[in-house]
Order: C-alpha cells, then sequence, then structure tokens
C-alpha cells in the first residue's frame, strides 16, 4: 500500500468520525454535550481539509499512484 | 330494612366518602407525618369505622364529626403555607443535637433523648462512630439527618471527575410491544428513526417489551424471549477507538515521512486529535 492510500483511508476514517460526532450532537439532549460534539466536529473538519491538501500534494509527488 | 343492610350501606358510603377524604388530604400525609396529623388520621378512621358498625350513632352527627376531623388539617395546611411562624407552631422546629462534632447535651435533655437512643439513631444512618459526625439535627417529624465529616462522605463522580458528563432521563419508547410515541416526540425523534434503530439490531417491534432511549440518542431494548441475545449500542464506543486510530496513524505518518513540512504537519494533527479526544472522552466513555 502506497502512503497516498493509506493518508486516504485515515482521511475515510476521519470522515466515518465526522459524520459520527454530528450524528451525537443532534441526538443529545444535554447542551453541553451538544456543543461539545459540535465543536469536535468542527475540529475534524479542519483536519479533514488540510488532509485533503496533504493527500493532494502527495498525488503530485507521486502521479504512478494518481486516484488509487 | 334489615339491620345488615343499612350496615352495608353505610359501609359503603364511608369508604367513598373516606377515599375522597384521602384524595384532598393528599401526597405529604403520606411521606412526613407529623404526630398531629397522625393522630387526625386515626381519629378519622376510628369515626368511621364505629359510625359504620354503630347504628346508635346518626348519619349527620358522624358526617359532622369526620368532616371537621379531616377539613381542619386542610385549613392548617393551607395556613401553614402562607406563614412561617405558624408554620413553625403547628410542625414544630428542628432540633441540632450534633455541631461541629459535637454533642449538644442541652437539646438531647430538651428533646428527651438518651445517649443510647441518639447512638441507636446514628446507626441506623450506619454511622458508629460519633467522631465521624459533623452535624446532626432531630427533624420534627423524629428522623434524625446526620451530615458526615467530609473526609468520611461517600466518594462522587463529581469527586473523581470534575466535569462529568450530565445525563437526563432515558425515555421509554416501546412498552409491552407498542410504540409510544410521546416520549418519542420528546426526544425530537420519530417511528422512522425507530424503526432504523430496531432494524440495526435486528428485532420487530412486535418482539420487544420495553425500549428506552437514553440522552446521547442510544436504544436499549428487553425482548420478550430472553433467550436472544440483543447487541449492546456499540456507537460510541466504535467512535472513540476510530479516533484514537486516526491519532494514531498520524504519528505513524510523521514518523515515516521523509518531508520536514509534512512531518510538522502530521505532528499538529496528532496533536489536535489528541486534544479532541480528551475532549470527547468522558462523554464517549458509558
Amino acid at each position: 500500500m502506497t502512503v497516498a492510500s493509506q493518508v486516504k483511508q485515515t482521511l475515510a476514517s476521519l470522515k466515518g468520525i465526522h459524520a459520527g460526532l454530528q450524528q451525537l450532537a443532534l441526538a443529545s439532549q444535554d447542551e453541553t454535550a451538544q456543543r461539545t460534539f459540535h465543536e469536535a466536529m468542527l475540529s475534524t473538519e479542519e483536519i479533514i481539509a488540510e488532509l485533503k491538501d496533504r493527500i493532494g500534494r502527495l498525488e503530485f509527488e507521486e502521479p504512478q499512484y494518481h486516484g488509487k | 330494612m334489615p339491620i345488615w343492610l343499612e350496615t352495608a350501606i353505610r359501609s359503603i358510603c364511608i369508604l367513598i366518602g373516606l377515599f375522597v377524604i384521602t384524595r384532598i388530604l393528599g401526597k405529604k400525609q403520606l411521606s412526613k407525618l407529623s404526630f398531629f396529623e397522625y393522630i387526625v388520621g386515626v381519629t378519622v378512621g376510628d369515626i368511621a369505622g364505629t359510625m359504620s358498625v354503630d347504628l346508635g350513632i346518626s348519619l349527620q352527627e358522624g358526617i359532622t364529626s369526620i368532616l371537621i376531623w379531616s377539613l381542619f388539617p386542610v385549613a392548617v395546611a393551607r395556613l401553614s403555607l402562607r406563614n412561617k411562624k405558624f408554620r413553625d407552631f403547628v410542625e414544630g422546629n428542628s432540633t441540632v443535637f450534633i455541631k461541629n462534632g459535637k454533642i449538644l447535651e442541652e437539646n438531647l435533655k430538651r428533646e428527651k433523648y438518651t445517649v443510647d437512643e441518639l447512638l441507636e439513631q446514628l446507626r441506623k444512618k450506619d454511622v458508629f462512630r460519633v467522631a465521624d459526625v459533623e452535624f446532626a439535627v432531630l427533624e420534627p417529624n423524629g428522623d434524625l439527618n446526620v451530615l458526615l465529616k467530609r473526609e468520611k462522605q461517600p466518594l462522587t463522580v463529581g469527586d473523581v471527575f470534575p466535569n462529568p458528563p450530565r445525563e437526563k432521563e432515558p425515555q421509554t419508547v416501546i412498552m409491552d410491544g407498542m410504540i409510544l410515541d410521546e416520549p418519542l416526540a420528546t426526544m425530537g425523534l420519530g417511528r422512522g428513526w425507530l424503526k432504523e434503530q430496531l432494524d440495526k439490531q435486528g428485532v420487530a417491534v412486535e418482539n420487544v417489551f420495553l425500549a428506552q432511549v437514553d440522552s446521547y440518542g442510544q436504544l436499549t431494548v428487553d425482548l420478550y424471549d430472553d433467550k436472544i441475545q440483543v447487541a449492546e449500542p456499540q456507537e460510541k464506543k466504535l467512535l472513540l477507538a476510530a479516533m484514537k486510530k486516526v491519532q494514531a496513524d498520524f504519528e505513524l505518518y510523521a514518523l515515516q515521512t521523509d518531508s520536514q513540512e509534512a512531518k510538522v504537519l502530521y505532528e499538529k494533527q496528532a496533536a489536535k486529535m489528541t486534544e479532541l479526544i480528551q475532549k470527547v472522552e468522558p462523554l464517549l466513555r458509558n
């Protein structure tokens, strides 16, 4: 497995975490819990954006693995 | 009219009357019976009993007496709701027995309490050493309430975790295989959501004896057939595990990469994930 595909896997897990946190933020009854989940969700969004950027660069560096 | 018939009619009428009166008197009477209320209760019962068997007493006399005996406490309760001084007079004051860890002998004497009785009452509260008690007070209804010294108090969640995640009451959404719409609506959920969750756990509504939703939207079910194993909700645990995995991934990438720029990025992201995990872990653990 190439570095790019590994990082892509991590990106996929991060997206799953993002969805899970969002679901919990919506389902929670307590306001503090809702806010915590929501904030956590926003931080994952940040990390996802950074990671996407990184993947773009990796693909540029390893064009032979592009899209795999 | 035969005597037995009159007795029967009287008894039934009085039973109904007493039922109504107890409803008016309310729940407070049940939980904290003052001596006065206790006597009133006994007397009303006695009058009712005598009235139903003793045909010599006319109904008028009996009913008047019962009404006075039962309405007077209601009036007293109303008045004492308004007036603190009146309340103290009617219900009595509490007496402090132990203060700052020291027994107040004067107060014991005033309430005619012997040391043995005090020790007995303390033991009822699982206190065997008087030295462990910071404060103890005899309530007007005769209960002794005890505040232990700080170091002798039982451990609470708040002592271990400074800010424990709050939890609201769970809602019961299925009873006897029937979906209860009102609690579902209280949680902001619908039948569609419930069906989806049940499908996930692989059970049909008809087989569910009881289902509850906790304050994080997790569904737990109890089935009629106790032989079937139902999986516990795993979503929160899985989410936490996934977060830890991603954090570990970032650390690994930071070690593996040759590019200095990428290393910095991955280390930063690993730190961010650690922070994130710390923030949500208490909420995801249970």
